[in-house]
């Protein structure tokens, strides 16, 4: 099973601020599980907009879109970080 | 040390700890940021900011926060480092983010307060929404704060 996690204005637009899902075999990049989590779900299309800035992090460290997946990560969708 | 709490926090019990750790420091910097009273130009009806709303990804934030200290402790010869950030409802003028360095020579204290500073608006996984008025929204992460990074970089 694999956790993902959302949070700030990605939690809000989705109503949901975590779920656990089990990957079809067909998926091994983050890329793929945005696609997937696409074809799910109508709603993630405003998220994964072109005009939305989207960090992807795997078991708490930031990615890129190629990096590959096992199926049993923490993953987290999030805006750019606004600390300090 | 790092710290993620929603209490407040008191700069001379701080500094006094940085003090103590720090043994033979010759210099000990200290650095807090304040919630501002901003203003939204884009919407003139707007009143000052009433509220900060600081949400953190547990887990993650700690991981980041550690790494930061780590990465100055590698570049400058430090003695204490100390970060503490504050998560919740937060009202304007009220201390949000504590950096503390201790060094035996005042320029790496003060370079690596900077550099854990610059590091924690880009790097550390907090968001902050803003409210006024009955109105809230997300705060946008800014291009100067990304362009701080570049002058550790290479």
């Amino acid at each position: 099973m694999i956790n993902i996690q959302y949070f700030a204005s990605i939690r809000e637009t989705l109503d949901r601020d975590q779920e656990e899902l089990e990957l079809p075999a067909s998926v091994t990049t983050v890329e793929q599980l945005i696609a997937h989590l696409l074809q799910l779900n109508p709603h993630f299309g405003s998220v994964f907009d072109s005009s939305r800035k989207v960090l992807v992090a795997v078991n708490q460290t930031v990615v890129d879109h190629n990096f590959n997946l096992t199926g049993d990560e923490e993953v987290a969708f999030f805006p750019p970080m606004t600390g300090g | 040390m790092i710290t993620i709490q929603t209490d407040d926090f008191d700069l001379a019990e701080e500094y006094r700890n940085l003090r103590s750790v720090a043994g033979d420091a010759g210099a000990i910097v200290t650095f807090t940021g304040l919630v501002r009273e901003l203003y939204n130009p884009a919407d003139s009806e707007s009143d000052k900011i009433q509220t900060l709303f600081l949400e953190h990804y547990p887990g993650m934030t700690e991981k980041c926060l550690q790494q930061i200290c780590d990465q100055a402790n590698k570049k400058w010869p430090l003695l204490a480092t100390r970060i503490i950030h504050r998560v919740g409802e937060l009202s304007a003028k009220e201390q949000i983010v504590f950096v503390g360095t201790a060094s035996a020579h005042r320029s790496d204290a003060f370079e690596s307060a900077q550099f854990m500073m610059d590091y924690l608006k880009s790097n550390a996984p907090f968001w902050k929404k803003q409210s006024s008025g009955g109105q809230s929204s997300w705060v946008d992460s800014k291009q100067t704060d990304k362009d701080a990074l570049k002058r550790w970089q290479g």
